[in-house]
C-alpha cells in the first residue's frame, strides 16, 4: 500500500504535463490558421511570433531590452492571475478583477500624476482601492447572498465608468492626446524605483516590481499552504458547509477572501502603470488584463509558482504577434492564439485522465487519494 | 422622447433575447458565461452577410439571410461551450471566459483578412459597413422608427415564454438543471438536454448579437467585441431569476438605464441637471447590484447548474 508513485503519476507532473499539451496544441491550432490564412507565408509567420524578440540576437543590448519589456509588460497580468486563483482556491470565482483593476489604475494615476504622491503612497492607494471593490462584492456575496460572479460583473462596469469620469478630468488628462499625463514629465517622485535596468539594456521600464511580484507569489504560496488561514479558505473552497460546521467563520473568509484578492489586483495595476510604460487611454470596456488573469490562473495550474511561468509565457506569446509581417497577417493572430490555449485548458481533466487511463485498476488507494485532491479544485466548484 | 424609446426598445430587445438565451443554458445546467462570444460571432455573420448581398437584393432576402446567419453563428460557436463542458465536464466558468477571448480575436482577425483581401491590401481595419443592410431593417410607423429586429425579438419572446411553461421539453430540460441523477433515472438525456439548451442560448445569443451592433448603427468596429452586452444580460437573467417573464420587464429596466445615458441631453428635465453621461451609464449597475441585494435572500439559481453531469457519479 505504501508504494511510491511513478514520476508520471504524481498529480503535480501531471498539471505541468497537461498546460504543456495545452500549449503544445494551441501553437499548432494557430500554425493551422496561418496556414489557411496565408499558406506561402505561415512558417515564416510561425517563426516570427516564436522567435519573438530572439531576432535581435546579434545586439544583447537590444535584446535583453526587448526581453525586459515582456516582463514589465507579464507583471500585472501574472499578479491578476494570482488574485484569481487566490479567491479560487476559497471557492470564490473572483471575476471582479478586471474591475479591482481599473480602480486600481485609477487610484495610482490619480494619486501620481493629481496629488504628486511619492510612488509608495500611490501603491497603497491602489491596493485600498482595489480592496474596496472586492469588499463590496464580497459584503454583497456574505451579506446578501448575491452570486459574485455577477456582483463583480456589476462592480467592473461601475469601476470602469468611474475610472473614467476621474482621469478623464483636466488634471490628469492631457486632453489634446486624451491620454493621461505621462508620470516620468508631472511627477517623477510616482515611478517606482528602477531595478537591473542596466542589465536590461537601459530598459527605464524595469522596476521593483519584477522581484516585488515574485515575492508576491511566494507569500501567497506560504499563506495559503503553511497557515490556518490558508487552511481555512481551501476547506471552505472544497465544501462550504463542512468548513462552516467546523466552526470556520464563513461570512468573514469570504469578505476577507475578496479583499486580499481585489488588493492584489489593485496592486497589479499600480505595478504596471507606475513604471510609466503606458498611459491610461478612456476605454469603452473593461480592460481585459482581469479577464487574462482567469486564463493565465488555469493554464498555470492554479498554483502561485505556476502562475508566474503561464503568465510569462502567454505574454511572450501575444507581444510575439508584433513581429508578424502584417502584410500578410494581422497581430491578433497571436490573440488568438492564446485563447485558443485557454480554451484547451479546459480539458485539462480530460487528458489528465488519459494520463491515468489503463492503469486505473492498479490504483492503490492511497492514489486514489491524492488524485481525489488534486480533482476537487476543479470540480467542486460552484457559481 | 422618441429617442429615448427608440434605444431603449433596441436595448431591450437585446438584453431580452441574450438573456432568455443564457436562462436556456442555465436551466438545462451548463453555465454560459460565453454569451458575450457568442454576440460576437453572431454580430460577425450577421453584418458580413449584410456586406455581402448585392445591393439590389431585396429587403426580405437581406432581413431573412441575416438573421439565420448570425442565429446559425451562433449556435456554432455555443458547440465550443457544449463539447467542452457537456463531453468533456470541462471547466464551465474558464470555457465561458475562453470563448468570449477566442470571439474578440477571431472577429478581428476574421474581419481583418476579409478588408485586407476586398481592398487589395489598403485597409487593415476590423470596421464593417452595412448602411444598405442597416436600412432595410428599419420600418416607420408615425414618428416612431422602429426595426424589424424589434418585432423579432417580441415574437422569441413570446414563444420562449410558452415553450418554457407550457411544453413538455422545456420541463425535461428544467429538470436537468436541477437534479439531471433523478431525470436520467425517468429516461430523460441529460446530454441531449444540455445540448439543446447550450444550443438555444447559441440561437438567442447569436440573434441577439446582430441586433446589437446592426439596430442602431451601421458600422461596427470588431476590435471591440460587444462592449459588455453579453454580461449585462447575464445580470438581467439573474434579476430575472431565471424566468422569461421577469426577464422581459428587468430588461426593459435596465434598457432604459442604459438609453438615458445616450440622449440624457435631448430631455430638458434632465439636461438641467447637469449630471455627465457617464454616470447614467453606471445606473443600471447600481441599481441591479442593490435590487439584487434586496432579492437575492431568496433568489435560486438552478441547483445542478455548473456541476459536470458524470453518470457514474453517486
Amino acid at each position: 500500500m505504501e508504494k511510491k508513485p511513478s514520476f508520471f503519476r504524481r498529480p503535480g507532473v501531471q498539471t505541468v504535463l497537461a498546460s504543456i499539451i495545452c500549449a503544445i496544441l494551441g501553437i499548432l491550432v494557430g500554425f493551422l490558421i496561418l496556414l489557411a490564412m496565408n499558406p506561402s507565408h505561415a512558417v515564416e509567420g510561425m517563426t516570427a511570433i516564436l522567435r519573438n524578440f530572439l531576432k535581435y540576437d546579434q545586439s544583447s543590448t537590444t535584446l535583453m531590452y526587448y526581453f525586459g519589456s515582456t516582463l514589465v509588460k507579464a507583471v500585472p497580468l501574472i499578479l491578476c492571475s494570482e488574485a484569481i486563483l487566490f479567491a479560487y482556491k476559497a471557492g470564490l470565482f473572483n471575476i471582479g478583477v478586471a474591475g479591482q483593476y481599473t480602480v486600481g489604475i485609477m487610484a495610482s494615476l490619480y494619486t501620481s500624476i493629481a496629488l504628486g504622491w511619492s510612488w509608495w503612497l500611490c501603491i497603497l492607494a491602489a491596493i485600498a482601492a482595489g480592496a474596496l471593490w472586492g469588499f463590496i462584492s464580497g459584503f454583497f456575496k456574505a451579506v446578501f447572498n448575491v452570486n459574485e460572479v455577477i456582483a463583480g460583473i456589476m462592480m467592473n462596469w461601475i469601476g470602469l465608468y468611474l475610472t473614467n469620469i476621474v482621469l478623464g478630468s483636466k488634471k490628469v488628462m492631457d486632453q489634446s492626446t486624451s491620454k493621461t499625463y505621462n508620470i516620468l514629465s508631472k511627477n517623477p517622485d510616482a515611478l517606482l524605483p528602477s531595478f537591473l535596468a542596466n542589465v536590461f539594456g537601459h530598459n527605464q521600464y524595469m522596476t521593483i516590481a519584477l522581484p516585488v511580484t515574485v515575492i508576491v507569489a511566494i507569500i501567497l504560496l506560504v499563506v495559503l499552504n503553511k497557515t490556518t488561514f490558508g487552511y481555512e479558505l481551501r476547506a471552505t473552497g472544497h465544501n462550504k458547509e463542512a468548513a462552516r460546521y467546523a466552526g470556520m467563520n464563513a461570512t468573514r473568509n469570504v469578505i476577507l477572501t475578496l479583499v486580499i484578492s481585489g488588493g492584489i489586483a489593485g496592486f497589479a495595476a499600480s505595478m504596471f502603470y507606475l513604471t510609466g510604460i503606458e498611459q491610461y487611454t478612456l476605454a469603452s470596456s473593461v480592460p481585459g488584463m482581469g479577464f487574462n488573469g482567469i486564463a493565465v490562473a488555469f493554464l498555470g495550474g492554479l498554483h502561485p509558482i505556476g502562475a508566474i511561468v503561464a503568465g510569462l509565457f502567454i505574454e511572450y506569446l501575444t507581444m510575439g504577434g508584433q513581429y508578424l509581417d502584417t502584410n500578410y497577417f494581422n497581430p491578433q493572430v497571436a490573440d488568438l492564439m492564446v485563447a485558443i490555449i485557454i480554451y484547451l485548458c479546459g480539458f485539462v481533466l480530460f487528458f489528465k485522465h488519459l494520463m491515468n487511463k489503463g492503469k486505473a485498476k492498479a490504483l492503490t488507494n492511497v492514489n486514489a487519494e491524492t488524485e481525489e485532491n488534486t480533482t476537487t479544485d476543479e470540480k467542486d466548484k460552484e457559481v | 422622447m422618441i429617442l429615448l424609446i427608440q434605444y431603449t426598445l433596441i436595448f431591450a430587445a437585446v438584453l431580452i433575447l441574450v438573456a432568455l438565451g443564457g436562462m436556456f443554458s442555465e436551466r438545462s445546467g451548463i453555465i454560459n458565461l460565453g454569451l458575450e462570444g457568442i454576440m460576437v460571432f453572431g454580430a460577425m455573420a450577421g453584418a458580413m452577410v449584410m456586406v455581402l448581398l448585392p445591393s439590389h437584393a431585396s429587403k426580405a432576402t437581406i432581413i431573412i439571410l441575416t438573421l439565420v446567419a448570425a442565429a446559425v453563428a451562433g449556435m456554432l460557436s455555443s458547440l465550443f461551450i457544449a463539447v467542452a463542458c457537456i463531453n468533456f465536464k470541462a471547466d464551465q466558468t474558464l470555457i465561458g471566459t475562453a470563448l468570449n477571448m477566442l470571439a474578440t480575436a477571431s472577429a478581428t482577425v476574421i474581419v481583418k483578412a476579409f478588408n485586407t483581401s476586398r481592398s487589395d491590401g489598403t485597409d487593415f481595419s476590423a470596421k464593417l459597413d452595412y448602411v444598405t443592410g442597416h436600412k432595410a431593417f428599419l420600418i416607420h410607423i408615425g414618428e416612431l422608427e422602429v426595426s424589424w429586429f424589434i418585432i423579432v425579438a417580441a415574437l422569441l419572446l413570446i414563444c420562449s415564454t410558452v415553450f418554457f411553461y407550457k411544453t413538455k421539453f422545456a420541463l425535461r430540460l428544467r429538470a436537468c438543471g436541477e437534479h439531471p441523477q433523478a431525470a436520467d433515472s425517468v429516461g430523460i438525456n441529460v446530454y441531449a438536454m444540455r445540448y439543446a439548451g447550450v444550443l438555444l442560448s447559441g440561437f438567442l445569443g447569436g440573434l441577439g448579437g446582430i441586433i446589437y451592433i446592426a439596430a442602431a448603427n451601421s458600422t461596427w468596429h470588431f476590435d471591440y467585441g460587444v462592449a459588455g452586452a453579453g454580461f449585462l444580460a447575464l445580470a438581467v437573467m439573474i434579476f430575472g431569476q431565471w424566468k422569461p417573464e421577469r426577464i422581459a420587464w428587468s430588461a426593459v429596466l435596465f434598457a432604459v438605464f442604459r438609453s438615458l445615458s445616450n440622449v440624457n441631453g435631448g430631455i430638458d428635465f434632465l439636461a438641467n441637471l447637469h449630471i455627465p453621461g457617464t454616470i447614467y451609464n453606471m445606473f443600471p449597475y447600481i441599481v441591479s447590484l442593490i435590487v439584487l441585494a434586496l432579492t437575492s435572500k431568496n433568489s435560486r439559481a438552478p441547483k445542478a447548474e455548473g456541476i459536470p453531469y458524470d453518470k457514474g457519479a453517486r
